[in-house]
């Protein structure tokens, strides 16, 4: 069992020690204050001595008690006035501890479905996120929004904490059933873990320590498990991604180039290709204040400088040539549209993406996402807090990863040039090929690029037959003389002239019926000039004669 | 490759911040305080531009109250390192006499810091600011962004902070209208001393524990200098071993009763310490939610 007042050392060689293999983890609160969510977080704040004594006596000094406790936990963690007036907790708000194993950022967002914008917010930092549910009202149609959220954020792992197990006697059967209707949606979200956890935030239940009221439950308190949960979801096995955020240039000498690491390892001697130029080159350096490095990892700040002259800046991407991202004029996203005034296709907007800004066009609204039901349908519009799919076509291609494999390559937020505003943060799917939705080519797309109509034409003369299939072969036509009449169908459809020897029905034009010239040439000219005066060829293509 | 320690990711967001600024503003200004924040964000910002040199100057607001060791420390630190420094002071509220006492800790602090502060900036024409601000130091600071916006009058509107996703920025300002940054945002009061210590950089010397003349009121030290605090009948000062937690102006920042010297003692009584750093400041304590109204008219 964790304490973690016991473990906390007091002299400056402990502490170091402990400092030096302590990881940072970022986590999300969602929830209502009726689920106790402030009181949670307050208890974790006191219990990890998250609180200073001076911040505690203001708050025992405070009039405002809305709890059944001595001591109102809420209170510590609703920061701006209007919101200690009212009560809710309306921005996101962070807040800091510690324990002897982590530091954790906890990104406390408000439940209400009006902040779905300040849920997504905390959501996209976050390694965890805590779904808080008050156990005497089980799953509510908000606690299928938070984990919507979460799962489209791309938080690999869920908590539900099941909180208020006090006021139902600590009973299994009611945590069981909440945790079932959970799973029952949540399941189906692809997150790695969900651990559901039964708990008292007022009694401090599972919380900071195990639980001594809820015997049936042998999993870890909530803190416990916090300070195991892996910290970040791949950032430094994946593939190599550098966007340059600055140029380094003190003088004709040194050119480096200044950049986080998004995701990967880069490694003196690699060879790295700059996006979009194309150009590779080896690293000849990765320089940093402390001196040179020999590799470095998701996610250090640090500065790399390249064996050859290259024409690099901000925006660019520096990758392993063998392992390209995506790059796109077009792709679709799903956004989350955070202001009053609503999306609706065809809007020109400014995207910030890694280290670039390109101006973008919304093509279409594909899809709107019903939270509850989980469906996607069309929409005309998304409105404040609605989350939808979208195409984007960027006035040049961006270098992305899809949102699923990178969060920082696949992230990107959208900005109203004019009011300057942030409208939207958008999780990018896929690129989009140059397609259109494919119907079959019409008869008139057909004639248009064949220059005549499909035609049987009916020409016993075999040898004339192949004059005339040769002639009209070198206008480009779509021709064929075939000793029968097998097919035709499809071969009309196809958009041909046919030459057979004999009418088959009354649509063939029987070539044979005609007063022809005995030479084989004339004969030809005469049967074009026929075709072209009963419009079957097209007779600005066709003057009499005129081979290609 | 094993992950980062947390003071290893803190300094890699705080890196990105600082050249995301540089590569974006025109005119960005590192606002120095010569507290221990602003000394750690001086390293940091000569880390983002290793080898170049800081690529934007410094500006302290000069409320003529200071320490003379802040003083003494502002002039050589900065020099020492290669940055540029500039001072800006509201002289027109000091000759008319402002101060404290006679105007009321937050008439004073709206005329030589806030007013100053925004005098300054303008008359640099900086579109960004730099402020060594962390969200755990107060509870309206929790929910303040990395870029916080401001209008055309410095003012800042809590209920209308641009969403921050990710690591994406949105910099886009117009004329006139500005940014404050906080590179510092989610450090701690104890990651600040560990990196000083890890660091070793320099602090003015105020911070560590030696006997000190000192006006005892209650549980309050309130330094002498500057002779702004009337004594009361009987009262005058007296030698005790103490040291400042936060550093500000003389008659506004109290000391605590300290025997810690150095940086690593200091993080040993940080280890101790269940007090808040700002609890020893005069100014938080004018009514619940101080600091929000400070910060709505543009003080940092």
């Amino acid at each position: 069992m964790l304490t973690a007042e016991h473990q906390e050392p007091l002299t400056i060689e402990a502490f170091l020690e402990q400092e030096s293999g302590k990881e940072l983890l970022r986590f999300s609160t969602a929830g209502s204050v009726d689920d106790g969510k402030s009181t949670l977080i307050g208890r974790l704040l006191y219990d990890a001595r998250g609180i200073y004594e001076d911040q505690l006596a203001s708050i025992q000094k405070s009039k405002v008690n809305r709890s059944s406790g001595p001591i109102d936990f809420s209170l510590l963690t609703d920061g701006l006035r209007a919101e200690r007036e009212q009560g809710i907790t309306i921005d996101v708000a962070y807040r800091y501890f510690s324990t002897p194993r982590r530091k954790f950022i906890i990104a406390d967002t408000p439940g209400h479905e009006q902040y779905t914008r300040n849920m997504a917010t905390g959501a996209s930092t976050a390694a965890v996120a805590i779904v808080l549910v008050d156990a005497r009202n089980g799953v509510l149609p908000q606690t299928r929004r938070h984990a919507t959220i979460s799962s489209l954020l791309g938080i690999p792992r869920i908590i539900l904490a099941v909180n208020k197990m006090d006021l139902m006697d600590y009973s299994q059967q009611v945590f069981d059933g909440i945790c079932s209707d959970f799973l029952a949606f949540a399941g189906k979200m692809g997150f790695e873990e969900i651990l559901p956890i039964p708990m008292s935030a007022l009694e401090g239940e599972n919380v900071a320590r195990r639980a001594t009221k809820i015997p049936w439950y042998d999993g870890p308190a909530l803190l416990e498990h916090l300070e195991s949960v892996p910290v970040t979801g791949g950032r430094v096995s994946g593939e190599l991604r550098f966007p340059v955020q600055y140029v380094i240039r003190p003088d004709q000498y040194f050119r480096g180039y200044a950049g986080q690491i998004s995701s990967g390892t880069v490694r003196k001697g690699d060879t790295v290709m700059a996006l979009p130029s194309g150009k590779t080159s080896r690293i000849a350096s990765i320089v940093t204040f402390d001196g040179e490095l020999d590799a470095a990892s998701a996610p250090m700040s640090v500065t790399l400088t390249l064996e050859d002259e290259r024409d690099i800046s901000r925006g660019d991407m520096i990758v392993h040539p063998d392992a390209l991202p995506a790059a796109a004029r077009q792709f679709t996203a799903d956004l989350v549209w955070m202001v009053e005034d609503p999306l609706s296709h065809g809007r020109n907007l400014l995207l910030k993406h890694t280290s670039q800004q390109v101006s973008v066009r919304v093509t279409s609204i594909e899809s709107r996402l019903n939270i509850q039901t989980m469906e996607r349908k069309p929409a005309p519009l998304l409105e404040l807090n609605d989350i939808g799919e979208v195409q984007i076509e960027a006035a040049r291609p961006v270098f992305f990863d899809s949102y699923r494999e990178n969060r920082l390559t696949g992230a990107f937020i959208l900005i109203d040039p004019i009011s300057n505003t942030t409208v939207a943060a958008g999780m990018i799917q896929r690129a989009v090929e140059q397609q259109r939705r494919f119907e079959h080519v019409t008869a008139e797309e057909r004639q248009a690029r064949n220059g005549h109509k499909p035609a049987v034409l009916a020409l016993r003369d075999e040898s004339l037959a192949l004059r005339l299939e040769r002639r009209l072969f070198d206008h480009a036509c779509q021709v064929v003389a075939l000793d029968g009449a097998q097919g035709l169908d499809a071969l009309m459809a196809a958009g041909l002239l046919v030459i057979v020897p004999e009418a088959e029905s009354a649509r063939t034009i029987d070539l044979n019926a005609l007063p022809l010239p005995v030479s084989g040439e004339a004969a030809v000219d005469a049967i074009m000039a026929y075709l072209e005066q009963q419009g079957i060829l097209q007779s600005d293509r066709f003057s009499a004669g005129e081979g290609i | 490759m094993s992950s980062l320690s947390h003071l290893q990711a803190l300094e890699a967001e705080s890196i990105h911040i600082l050249r995301e600024v540089v590569a974006e503003f025109a005119k960005p200004v590192m606002l120095y305080s010569i507290g221990k924040d602003s000394s750690v964000m001086l390293r940091l910002a000569q880390k983002a531009f290793h080898p170049g040199k800081i690529p934007f100057p410094l500006l302290h607001v000069d409320t003529t109250y200071k320490f003379g060791e802040m003083i003494e420390f502002r002039d050589w630190y900065p020099k020492s390192i290669g940055a540029e420094l500039h001072v800006h002071t509201n002289w027109e509220a000091r000759k008319a006499g402002a101060n404290p006492i006679a105007l009321g800790t937050s008439k004073c602090c709206g005329l030589l810091k806030t007013r100053a502060l925004l005098d300054g900036l303008a008359a640099g024409g900086y579109d960004a600011a730099f402020g060594g601000a962390r969200r755990d130091e107060e509870k309206s600071r929790a929910k303040e962004r990395i870029y916080s916006f401001r209008d055309q009058y410095g003012q800042w509107d809590p209920k209308n902070q641009r969403p921050e996703l990710w690591n994406l920025y949105n910099s886009r300002v117009d004329k006139g209208q500005s940014i404050r940054v906080f590179p510092l945002s989610n450090w701690t009061e104890i990651d600040v001393w560990h990196y000083i210590h890890m660091e070793n950089i320099p602090v003015v010397p105020l911070y560590f524990a030696k006997p000190r003349p000192m006006i005892v009121r209650g549980e309050s030290l309130i330094p002498p200098e500057h002779n702004v605090i009337p004594l009361l009948p009987g009262e005058k000062a007296e030698m005790v071993m103490c040291r400042m937690r936060s550093l500000g102006c003389t008659p506004c920042t109290g000391a605590i009763r300290s025997e810690a010297d150095s940086v690593p003692k200091i993080i040993e009584e940080l280890l101790r310490f269940r007090r808040s750093e700002r609890e020893n400041r005069v100014i938080d304590h004018d009514q619940e939610g101080s600091m929000e109204i400070k910060k709505r008219e543009g003080y940092f």
